[in-house]
């Protein structure tokens, strides 16, 4: 079959296993594990050949394959890519909070700051989600429930894990949402969401993530659904509180401008998989992917003339039901030759030793230099 | 620049209280006119279904034999020797048995509702919410009970049921009350299930479990208050039915037993004269008919006081 054969040649290829200190490994028990003994390990998370999938009636669509990366305590990392590209599969499988059924994480590791996750059993997964991992959705318009008011949701995932007395649980709600810049904080408390505007929502959707000071913030284009200013306040804001709580932060965005501008790491994805990664500057200066040339040659700029058309990267990507073993980009790529057709590349070492490429071309021995 | 700044504390001071979903619907329902007779009209139920024997001039079962013999033996006229709305041909106040009637009435709409409720909406939650097969077990059981006759269970179930103390606890009433319920909360189960269905798919219920709420908060805390504007709609629907279905079984002989009047008994009883004292169907069959247009007016009205899209549409 054609997916077996591709598993060998990636396990002959170096992969961005040797890069990626092994040491949470150690960790795995083939039982499920708890939340008490966490192994101290170097990286905050961990995630190795991660795959989900989603069986739909169509057949099994392959949306996150065999994705690897690692994300330091504190650290900034970014996912860019396009649409349905499982960038934000990735992220709702991290918190494991992939709808089941169609979808299943069907293989792979996620070691958060210790711990086993995808091997925790739910209850101890929920003590996680909220406490140590939070989440920002893409639409802060719809992710507040309309009934609640807004200090019943911040105070939610406060009562939820941490054990404070009432009076301190409210104080902390008016604290958070003064330190996400709601003026009047304690007058608004007892307000609803559709008092609120699109980027004040968002601002409390922060608030609800870092309730609790969570290790990681799974930011998932937190900021779509805002216009451009709003967009520069909020990227601001969870910045700026991201370092003074010292959380790392898993960005997801399609906008390379706001990777370049937050990230210390960039992972680009394609089709359901990690095509290269790297340090911003390496990436934006060097990219070894015609994917990610076409995504910088397809920003807007300021030396364009008007009236122009925007670059575009012709075709669509790919359907992830059944992949070829063959360069998933390779459809769409100016530079294909038949071995991108016969055979997946594996991601593999460029000339910085954190930066990986999926590319043939790129290879020492391709023919791009 | 002076000019906005002078503007500026006027604008600090909340201009005003933002209206919630109540006061907004409520202000939404001041304005419908049906509603608001319905509203009248069913306080004015739930006054008498309340306070009925303090204002009753009668006992519901005392009978005035001399005033009866005086008139010539048959039922009182109204207007009759103090009797307000005449008395029956056993001598007892008509006007006092209806405000009885009205207790009973009041009680089959509330307790039934939250019989219906109790059944229907955990129900329909655990359909909506669990999915699959779950729901569709749950969701084929609700159809079983849907095709079933009602009236012939409520038969069989009162018979059954009628030597126990189950079957005489109120007076006969609390078997009827349960065996409605049991009939008749397909309607709101379907509808929370419907409502959970489309609402578990929102982001909000992503998000909340992104910060590790439980299920069963999320379905409480989170769902259940966003369907609640429909349910509220149903139930209050749901109470002519109720109203009627205990007045059609009082009208067969089921439910509360004599002396003890329900609108439905009393028309059964007034049957045998409706020739010569009409009044004795007529005001019984007047109080049902109010009671029910009322609870539909305020039924409508709230229907479109809490969803206003769906105003002008059914």
């Amino acid at each position: 079959m054609a997916h077996s054969d591709e598993r060998t040649s990636r396990l002959d290829a170096p992969t961005i296993v040797e890069v990626a200190p092994t040491d949470a490994r150690r960790v795995t028990t083939p039982t499920k594990v708890g939340l008490g003994d966490r192994p101290k390990v170097d990286k905050l998370l961990s995630v190795r050949d991660l795959s989900t999938h989603f069986f739909t009636p169509d057949g099994v669509v392959q949306a996150v394959d065999d994705v690897n990366f690692e994300l330091g305590y504190g650290e900034t990392l970014g996912l860019v890519g396009e649409s349905g590209c499982g960038k934000s599969v990735t992220a709702l499988s991290i918190a494991r909070l992939v709808p089941n059924p169609p979808g299943r994480i069907v293989s792979g590791e996620i070691v958060f700051d210790g711990i086993d996750m995808l091997r925790l059993g739910d209850d101890d997964m929920r003590q996680l989600r909220g406490k140590e991992i939070g989440f920002i959705f893409q639409d802060p318009l719809t992710s507040l429930n309309p009934t609640l008011t807004i200090g019943y949701q911040i105070g939610e995932s406060i009562r939820q894990h941490m054990n404070l007395p009432q009076k301190a649980a409210n104080d902390r709600v008016v604290e958070l949402l003064s330190k996400v810049g709601i003026p009047r904080a304690k007058d608004r408390l007892n307000d609803y969401p559709h008092q609120f505007s699109g980027g004040m929502r968002q601002r409390v959707m922060i608030a609800i993530a870092l309730s609790c000071d969570p290790k990681l913030l799974l930011a998932d284009e937190p900021t779509t659904a805002l216009d451009v200013t709003i967009q520069a306040q909020i990227l601001e804001l969870i910045q700026t509180l991201s370092q003074e709580f010292h959380t790392a932060v898993l960005l997801i965005t399609h906008d390379l401008g706001i990777a370049a501008g937050m990230c210390d790491r960039v992972n680009v994805m394609y089709a359901g998989r990690i095509v290269e990664t790297g340090t911003v500057d390496e990436l934006f200066e060097q990219p070894r992917m015609p994917y990610a040339w076409g995504l910088l040659d397809s920003l807007p700029r300021l030396d364009d003339v008007r009236g122009d058309r925007l670059r575009t990267i012709e075709g669509l990507p790919p359907l992830l039901i059944q992949p070829p073993n063959a360069c998933r980009f390779e459809p769409r790529c100016r530079f294909s030759r038949d071995i991108c057709r016969e055979q997946e590349p594996a991601l593999t070492l460029r000339e910085n030793p954190l930066h990986l490429a999926r590319c043939w071309a790129t290879e020492p021995d391709g023919w791009i230099a | 620049m002076a000019t906005r700044s002078t503007a500026l504390p006027a604008r600090a001071a909340r201009p005003r209280k933002s209206a919630g979903l109540w006061s907004d619907a409520f202000g939404r329902l001041r304005k419908n006119r049906l509603a608001l007779v319905g509203l009248g009209l069913v306080t004015l139920l739930l006054f008498t279904g309340l306070f009925g024997p303090l204002l009753a001039p009668w006992s519901y079962s005392f009978q005035d034999l001399k005033s009866v013999a005086a008139g010539g033996g048959g039922p009182l006229p109204p207007l009759a020797y103090g009797h307000l709305l005449g008395t029956d041909q056993l001598g007892r106040d008509l006007f006092s048995r209806l405000l009885d009637g009205a207790r009973i009435s009041v009680s089959v709409a509330f307790v039934v509702q939250l019989v219906i409720l109790t059944i229907g909406v955990p129900i329909g939650a655990l359909a909506g919410w669990f999915g699959g097969r779950l729901d569709n077990a749950l969701m084929r059981f609700t159809d079983i009970i849907y095709a079933f006759p009602d009236l012939l269970f409520i038969i069989l179930l009162t018979v059954v049921f009628r030597e126990t103390f189950f079957g005489r606890a109120m007076d006969g009433l609390l078997i009827v009350f349960v065996a409605i319920g049991l009939t008749s909360w397909v309607t709101v189960a379907r509808l929370v299930r419907g409502q959970l269905l489309a609402l578990k798919e929102t982001e909000f219920v992503e998000a909340a479990r992104a910060i590790g709420v439980t299920d069963r908060k999320i379905v409480t805390k989170h769902l259940l208050p966003n369907g609640i504007g429909p349910i509220i709609v149903a139930v209050t629907l749901g109470i002519p039915g109720a109203i009627l279905a205990e007045s059609t079984l009082a009208y067969i002989g089921i439910g509360v037993q004599p002396p003890r009047a329900s609108w439905g008994s009393l028309i059964a009883e007034g049957q045998k004269y409706v020739r010569a004292e009409p009044h004795l169907v007529l005001f019984p069959a007047i109080a049902i008919a109010v009671a029910l247009i009322s609870f539909t007016f305020l039924g409508d009205g709230l229907r479109d006081a809490l969803d206003p899209k769906l105003k002008g549409k059914q």
